[in-house]
């Protein structure tokens, strides 16, 4: 009954979006108020449809329910609770269901929160969040649909990838899933003004808000993403430059890009059809993401089906949205009047130059990216990886770092090379002083990336913080701090993204239990190995003491084996010290009674998920401080108005 | 500055970061990205010594042998046409056996051994290396079959 019901929301959903297309269309080429006024409720009711959708398969896995296909081929009954709830959407069906919910929900929240908007353009906005959904909506029910039943059931499931068996799975995915699709109301956004030709200033501020918070969560699901990574396959590093990961990275560099030319549109009214065409590309880059990591066309953790059918399914609909788009863009970019200008030194070109970098690096991961599956069409089997990534996006990256220092410190609309320059004197002189240290300390015996990757990093963070120099502090408003927070973010994860590169120790021994390995001031006992059993796997473990001069504290790195879907997998043993972390992978036994051990010391690794995580706190701080600008003068307008009366 | 002119500059800039991009990805690209040989195409086609390649075939039987410091290993990949020898050192994936496939990436020594700085093997059967599809190999005759 559940499986069917949750089918039956789904196509009710599906139906009240086509509706809400209708009434936005008609009604507004009409210029039927009756009809407009529909429109928001019904956005409403199909946002609330899909939730309580995605709420029944979400039941259906808790109660184990074998008799639904989806519940088989990534469920067990002997799972723990929490892998049986987020298993929901650790499997395509489920993760599609988990992006129409939240297209479907973040459709609601525009229809009853957004009221800073004009209505034509708030109406058409809906209607093209209505159009996005409808394209997903016929994927899900005609090639993915996760409330197929299977007859007759079988006694049990086939069990959850044991990879994903790991909190991370709890967080990770929605939390990326909600900033993908959270871009799609932004593309909406850009839809409806193009379609009203309203795009200046008001509607920028109007759409700043959620372009800020699709940003904060998918910084969040990306650093999250990096760190489970990096915990739970076991290999030491934090970013592979796997196709997935850059499918999530693409989106997020657009959104950095528009995140930044939305405020100049908002503060200025300046770069009108830039913003809108970036807005466009933002989605876009998320559809693309999704089009990688669900067609099946690449092999890896994320990719749970290989169809060929959903493969051009999700090309369609990519070719149809983001052509779509692209020729309304064309058609109506004569209509989107020029904005006000600014001079060659200003904040605004300091903008600029951020989007074309930010272009630039999406670019150059785009290509990489595609590459092998261009070639592959050819005939050739080529793979692109780190090599390709870190010399490119690399320097780049550093460039956009060092145009973060100026930008705020260079004025609106016209500013003087001069002062420029010397607001731009103590940072420089702190990067020169830690380039000047190195240098001394460790010429040569580091790479020239994360050389410069330090000395830039400080040059940041003490440039970030800049903006704050002789100002009244408590009299700063809060999203100036969110921006110098987020900027002294990305200070911090550079550092340690130079720092691990730089400085981490790498030791591979077999070893006898009983031994002992020194490494990078680090004293590990290896005292046994034991078998030790799980609630669904059996494990070996080893039991270490590491200790560095103090007391000695107790490592158990494992390789746990799975039974359904049989799998063995490695978990890493971690001890987070304030300079670092240790690092320790139990391998296989290497002959008789020596076990092979891998042993990182890595100094500061940890600094580059604070700094995502600082990054994404100056983005909430930025939302929180703008919108609570926005109701105290909304609130001061009402005493006022109230006090005449 | 008139307002065309800055437009101008603007579009020049957007150009020359175009074009500069495209010129850096084609010759990143040209470096950097690793072909994949099967041990037939190393013979025929030949591969210069440390160049990144990635490297796929089965490993033979009772070619796998490890050294005496524990963490490194021997072995020889086939495709059944040609046998190429290799060696890594570091924790082999799980499922990384004699007679089953395998995709390892690294470059050739001057003496013509693979060296291996990463080996990725079928990790069961919903995810194996892409290179790998349709490879098998069979039991008996110690024979690798190919179909594509």
């Amino acid at each position: 009954m559940i499986a069917e019901a949750g089918l039956a929301a789904l196509w009710l959903a599906a139906s009240l979006a086509l509706l809400q297309l209708l009434l936005a269309a008609f009604g507004l080429a009409g210029g039927k108020s009756e009809l407009l006024g529909a429109v928001r409720p019904v956005a409403v009711a199909q946002g609330l449809l899909t939730a309580i959708a995605f709420a029944l398969l979400i039941t259906l896995f808790l109660q184990s329910d074998m008799s639904v296909l989806l519940v088989v081929t990534n469920s067990h009954s002997m799972k723990p609770w929490l892998y049986k709830f987020a298993g929901t959407w650790g499997n395509h069906e489920g993760s599609m269901l988990l992006w129409v919910t939240v297209m479907g929900v973040a459709g609601s929240a525009v229809a009853l929160f957004e009221r800073a908007l004009r209505r034509e353009t708030h109406m058409a906005t809906l209607g093209g969040q209505a159009a996005i959904s409808l394209g997903f909506y016929a994927f899900l029910l005609f090639a993915s649909n996760p409330f197929a039943r299977i007859d007759p059931p079988p006694a049990d499931g086939q069990g959850l990838n044991p990879l994903l068996q790991d909190p991370g799975l709890a967080f990770h995915p929605p939390t990326l899933y909600l900033g993908y699709v959270g871009l799609s109301v932004a593309f909406s956004f850009a839809v409806g003004a193009l379609l009203t030709r309203q795009v200046d200033a008001a509607f920028a501020r109007a759409m700043r808000p959620w372009v800020l918070g699709a940003w904060i969560l998918l910084t969040l699901g990306i650093t999250a993403g990096s760190y489970w990574a990096y915990y739970e396959l076991g290999w030491g590093g934090w970013w592979f430059w796997d196709p997935v990961e850059n499918a999530s990275l693409m989106p997020w560099l657009a959104a950095t890009a528009l995140l930044h030319s939305v405020t100049v549109l908002a503060t200025r009214d300046a770069l009108r059809a830039w913003t809108v065409m970036l807005a466009v590309v933002a989605f876009s880059m998320s559809m693309v993401g999704t089009f990688l990591v669900r067609s099946g066309i690449l092999t890896s953790v994320h990719a749970f089906a290989v169809d060929p059918e959903r493969g051009t399914f999700i090309l369609a609909l990519l070719g149809i949205y983001i052509g779509g788009a692209l020729a309304l863009f064309g058609w109506r970019v004569g209509a989107v009047r020029e904005g006000a200008p600014f001079e060659l030194v200003s904040r605004e070109t300091m903008l600029v130059v951020n989007n074309l970098l930010l272009s630039v690096i999406l670019g150059l991961v785009l290509i990489g990216t595609l590459y092998p599956l261009m070639t592959e069409a050819f005939g050739h089997k080529v793979s692109v990886g780190a090599p390709y990534f870190d010399r490119i996006a690399g320097p780049i990256a550093l460039t956009l770092m060092v145009a973060m220092i100026l930008g705020p410190l260079t004025r609106w609309r016209r500013d003087r090379m001069r002062e420029v320059t010397r607001r731009m004197a103590i940072p420089l002189a702190m990067g020169g002083l830690v380039f000047v240290l190195l240098a001394v300390l460790a010429w040569g015996r580091i790479g020239v990336l994360p050389f410069l990757g330090l000395v830039i990093a400080l040059a940041v963070a003490v440039g970030s913080v800049a903006p704050l120099w002789k100002r009244n502090l408590r009299r700063t408003p809060l999203f100036t701090w969110g921006m110098v927070i987020a900027h002294l973010g990305c200070a911090v994860s550079l550092a340690g993204m130079a720092c691990d590169s730089a400085f981490t120790v790498e030791k591979l021994v077999a070893a006898r239990p009983g031994d002992t390995v020194e490494t990078a001031g680090w004293t590990i006992r290896f005292k046994q190995i034991l078998p030790i059993a799980g609630d669904n796997w059996t494990a070996l473990q080893a039991d270490m003491e590491a200790s560095r001069g103090g007391e000695p504290v107790l490592l158990h790195p494992q390789s746990r084996f799975f039974a359904s879907p049989p799998t063995t997998t490695t978990e890493a043993a971690l001890l987070t010290r304030w300079n670092g972390q240790l690092y320790v992978v139990l391998g296989q036994e290497a002959d008789a009674g020596r076990w092979q051990l891998r042993i990182w010391w890595k100094p500061f690794v940890t600094l580059i998920w604070f700094g995502g995580f600082l990054i994404a706190l100056g983005g909430a701080m930025a939302l929180v401080g703008r919108e609570r600008r926005g109701w105290l003068l909304k609130w001061r307008a009402r005493m006022a108005m109230e006090a005449v009366a | 500055m008139k307002a065309k002119h800055q437009r101008l500059i603007l579009a020049l800039a957007a150009l020359v970061a175009l074009v500069g991009a495209a010129l850096l990805a084609m010759s990143a690209l040209k470096d950097e990205a690793a072909y994949f040989y099967a041990p037939n195409d190393v013979r025929t086609k030949g591969v210069e010594p440390g160049k990144a390649i990635r490297l796929g075939g089965m490993v033979v039987k009772g070619s796998l042998k490890r050294a005496g410091d524990g963490v490194t290993i021997h072995f020889d990949v086939t495709d059944g046409k040609a046998t190429v020898p290799a060696s890594f050192r570091g924790i082999a994936p799980d499922l990384f056996r004699e007679g089953s496939g395998v995709v390892a990436e690294g470059a050739f020594d001057a003496g013509g051994t693979f060296q291996a700085t990463n080996l990725l093997a079928k990790h069961d059967e919903r995810y194996m290396p892409r290179e790998l599809k349709g490879m098998s190999y069979d039991e008996k005759t110690h024979k690798m079959k190919v179909d594509r």
